[in-house]
């Protein structure tokens, strides 16, 4: 951890919070000197807000985006207060909040699977603290000592006297005692609202139309923006005619945003999307104007081979293992650019005057936001505010602020107006933060036992570090490359001890701008490895899974995940006819997961039937969540697997909607099987990990009904008839 | 002046005919349970009724819809959140981010409407909306149980 001792402003609209807050070393303590209140109410302590109505209001500092986090941060914090889970609520503390008070919510970042685990501890310190404040307040009412009080449901009771009170009762009172000097934290094991599978507190609005996403938002006299920035990367306007659309119903002004970027500020977006499809734009290409899909995979296959490498392992001595040995099995793969594709597109609200900024936006950062939005009002921070609303799907690209820079710099068009910016789908696949490109070169050697002796596994590709946060990068190398591959770290290391080991890493960073894509690296670093054991497991003439046994003696939690999906899916016993089986298995974002597919091909078609999942984090907050994050995470995984590409022609990319960027849909969806074997002792992550390994299982599967050995997706470029 | 029957009201919108029927809902009439996720048919999110039917509102012209025919958005789907594919949406959990989901329960309820006891083939074929969040094993329980439900 980086101590850090500059000024709120400095950090905050630093680099590195910009760029997705990076850990800091803030020790923010539980005592507040400012202390904000909801409708008049007192809070108790930053955390926690209870109504006399009995009413607890639990502050949330994750962005909830469909991961259920919420929910879950909100089960830790209650389940230290003991109060009564039927009258939690919920609320987003802003950004500008936290400013001000000296960010008592720490890091408002969510991402990497994050939200949980990296603030369980403090989350339940502040619903302990706020218990402790509670029965402090009701004890102090009655003249005895705390340690008499008991509390349940919100319900705080003296036993020896027969007197009971409630929360909703003490709450002023609470906010007004001082915070516990020592807090203990319950044991996991006694824990009746967290890990529990309780429904999520977000779901009514989302059926019935009233919750309101970014894109929905309304002001009075709100203006609306369609943007169209330069698709070629690096490329920008030559030049425009405003003219020709300035008299179109609607349109209020035609902006040049930037130099590569246009907008139509008008009444409604319709007019305004409708007025800048009409703009006549040239653009000028740029330096990129003959980048190819081809041309990019040329330059990482010169990587394969090439001298310059980031080492991450280097055991034994691989080189010579690899020559001497009688049977070598090589292999070439690679994984495509993807975009997040979020259901709802970017979007952003701003309203500017010259003394103050607000924007509201889906967002994975709102302190990004806010330092985003600062810097395009040029105004400071103290100056501006942000609202986060609900993301209509996040995935990584909304840690990303281009978008509110965006809202911001319209806004300052017409001062005063609140302008809600909207990109079209279109505008969306074309300026994403694409999930990098990567070939891997695997070259193993096996004993004539068929032992793996030796193993190589060089990667060439982008660094997504390189692009977006080139602070975090170590001596040159960026170390989310090898997501799930480290020796030791508890983020994710590799499940198998093999002799002669070595990992290393050819950066080769195509102009094509790379982001964090749900599940990061760790989703072509599972189909590297993973197919590949399988290939190694073939030429060794071994079982798959007896293979991989062979080299995971050592590392009892991978090899847990993994044999509790062979078990579930009958792995010993031969599978209906027609019908084929794959498995494989990772750790990343802190958590042990393995996969196990049923599939069939009929006609050369793909027919998924059953995936069965497995994963260890560590503890489970929400067992029903964590179900529904695995099945969605297949969704993710096997969309890329299957159909994701945005390929790249004259410096730009190709896909610019769903009818050319496929994705997954309800008919191709196999079942799920999840299997939650939370082993304690740990926090892993669990909106990510279980993406990684639904490719390879599948592909894995693929290769036993058909013999074909499928190296590059997606698969809708290959036959398997 | 187009006229449009929303949700069993006579509303007047001016507005340009060949605004797509999903931007008269949102910014005229200030329905926005009806999403924008592609904009060319491909996703869903718009889905509405017209007389019933599961239509997807961005590449209806508003100018393509008689005053008689009945629009259906999911504010009007049920006064309360009660329809029985809401209910067993809630039942399920299905939703995740959400954005889909309004999209998704008109295009579920307008199944159920055709085909009361829809098979798991029928469902697959019918149900084309994208969910980047994954929720179709969810979608696809809720809908079996929905039409038992309403049976
Ligand atoms: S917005 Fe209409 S189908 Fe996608
Ligand atoms: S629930 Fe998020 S896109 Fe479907």
């Amino acid at each position: 951890m980086i101590a850090v001792k500059a000024s709120r402003r400095s950090f905050l609209v630093g680099s590195a919070a910009a760029a997705g807050g990076l850990a800091l070393g803030f020790h923010v303590p539980l005592a507040q000197k400012a202390r904000a209140s909801s409708a008049g109410v007192p809070e108790v302590n930053a955390w926690v807000l209870i109504k006399p109505d009995e009413t607890v209001v639990i502050r949330i500092a994750r962005s909830e985006m469909g991961q259920g986090t919420l929910t879950g941060l909100a089960q830790l914090v209650a389940e230290e207060l003991e109060c009564d889970w039927s009258k939690v609520t919920t609320e987003y503390p802003t950004p500008g909040q936290n400013v001000a008070r000296n960010r008592v919510w720490r890091n408002f970042s969510t991402g990497g699977s994050r939200g949980i685990r990296e603030s369980h501890d403090y989350v339940r310190q502040g619903g302990a603290a706020a218990r402790e404040m509670l029965i402090a307040a009701a004890a102090a009412q009655w003249g005895v000592p705390a340690s008499q009080c008991t509390v349940a449901k919100g319900v705080i009771t003296h036993s020896a006297s027969g007197r009971t009170t409630t929360y909703g009762k003490v709450a002023e009172a609470a906010s007004k005692q001082k915070p516990p000097e020592k807090i203990v934290l319950k044991d996991t094991k006694d824990w009746k609202i967290a890990g529990q599978p309780l429904a999520r507190l977000d779901t009514i609005d989302k059926l019935t139309g009233k919750q309101i996403y970014g894109a929905d938002l309304a002001f009075p006299g709100m203006l609306n923006a369609a943007i169209k920035a330069c698709p070629h990367f690096g490329g920008k306007i030559a030049s425009y005619d405003a003219e020709a659309v300035s008299s179109m119903p609607g349109v209020r002004k035609v902006v040049r945003v930037d130099d590569a970027t246009v907008a139509v500020i008008a009444t409604t977006w319709w007019q305004a999307k409708t007025a800048l499809d009409a703009l006549p734009i040239t653009w000028e290409e740029g330096p990129n104007k003959t980048i190819t899909s081809a041309w990019i995979a040329e330059m990482l296959k010169g990587g394969l081979d090439s001298e310059d490498a980031f080492i991450l392992t280097n055991t034994g001595d691989t080189k010579a293992a690899l020559s001497s040995s009688d049977k070598v099995v090589s292999a070439v793969y690679s994984f495509p650019y993807q975009n997040h594709a979020t259901m709802e597109p970017m979007n952003a609200t701003a309203r500017y005057t010259p003394e103050r900024c607000e924007v509201w936006a889906p967002t994975q950062n709102g302190e990004a936001s806010l330092a985003a939005a600062a810097e395009a009002a040029g105004l400071p921070v103290q100056q501006c505010e942000m609202y986060k609303l609900h993301l209509g799907g996040g995935f990584g690209r909304r840690g990303m602020q281009d978008y509110v820079r965006q809202a911001v710099l319209l806004a300052k068009e017409v001062p005063g107006t609140h302008v809600k910016l909207l990109w079209s789908r279109e505008e969306d696949m074309l300026h994403g933060f694409y999930h990098p490109t990567t070939q891997c070169k695997m070259t193993g050697a096996l004993d004539k036992d068929g032992n793996l002796t030796a193993l190589h596994m060089r990667i060439s590709g982008q660094s997504i570090l390189a692009s977006v946060r080139p602070e975090a990068m170590v001596g040159g190398m960026d170390p989310i490359v090898f997501q799930g591959l480290t020796a030791n770290s508890p983020e994710g290391h590799l499940g198998y001890t093999i002799p002669n080991l070595r990992i290393d890493h050819a950066m080769r960073n195509p102009p094509v701008p790379p982001g964090f894509w749900r599940g990061v690296n760790l989703n072509q670093n599972a189909i590297y490895m993973e197919c590949f054991m399988d290939e190694l497991a073939r030429a060794a003439g071994i079982d798959p899974l007896a293979f991989r046994r062979k080299l995971m003696a050592k590392h009892p939690k991978h090899l847990a995940v993994l044999d509790a999906v062979a078990e579930r899916i009958g792995w010993s016993n031969a599978p209906a006819k027609g019908v084929f089986r794959g498995l494989g298995q990772i750790m990343g974002f802190g958590s042990y997961v393995a996969a196990a597919a049923e599939i069939s091909i009929e006609k050369g078609q793909l027919k998924m039937h059953r995936i069965v999942a497995a994963t260890d984090p560590g503890h489970m907050v929400n067992p029903a969540q964590i179900e529904r994050q695995v099945e969605g995470s297949f969704v993710y995984g096997l969309s890329a697997a299957l159909y994701g590409e945005c390929t790249i022609k004259d410096g730009r990319v190709e896909q610019e909607n769903f009818d050319t960027y496929e994705v997954l849909r309800l008919a191709e969806m196999p079942a799920v099987e999840t299997i939650i074997i939370p082993s304690g002792g740990f926090w892993g992550g669990v909106g990510e990990p279980t993406i990684a390994v639904a490719a390879p299982a599948v592909l894995n599967a693929i290769y036993a009904a058909t013999g074909k050995t499928i190296r590059t997706l997606p698969l809708k470029n290959h036959k398997l008839a | 002046m187009p006229k449009l029957n929303i949700n069993g009201t006579e509303r007047d919108v001016d507005v340009d005919e060949n605004t797509p029927l999903l931007w008269v809902l949102r910014e005229q009439l200030g329905l926005t349970g009806a999403k924008y996720g592609c904009g060319v048919a491909q996703c869903g999110a718009c889905t509405v009724h017209i007389d019933g039917v599961a239509t997807r509102s961005c590449v209806m012209p508003v100018s393509g819809v008689a005053p008689d025919q009945k629009i259906v958005t999911i504010e009007g789907l049920s006064p309360d959140g009660s329809h029985p594919v809401q209910r067993a949406w809630l039942a399920h959990e299905v939703a995740q981010c959400g954005y889909c989901q309004t999209g998704m329960i008109m295009a579920a309820a307008s199944l159920l409407q055709q085909k009361p006891n829809p098979t798991d083939d029928d469902i697959k074929a019918e149900i084309t909306n994208i969910c980047r969040c994954g929720t179709y094993p969810r979608v696809l329980a809720a809908i079996k149980d929905a039409s038992k439900n309403a049976g």
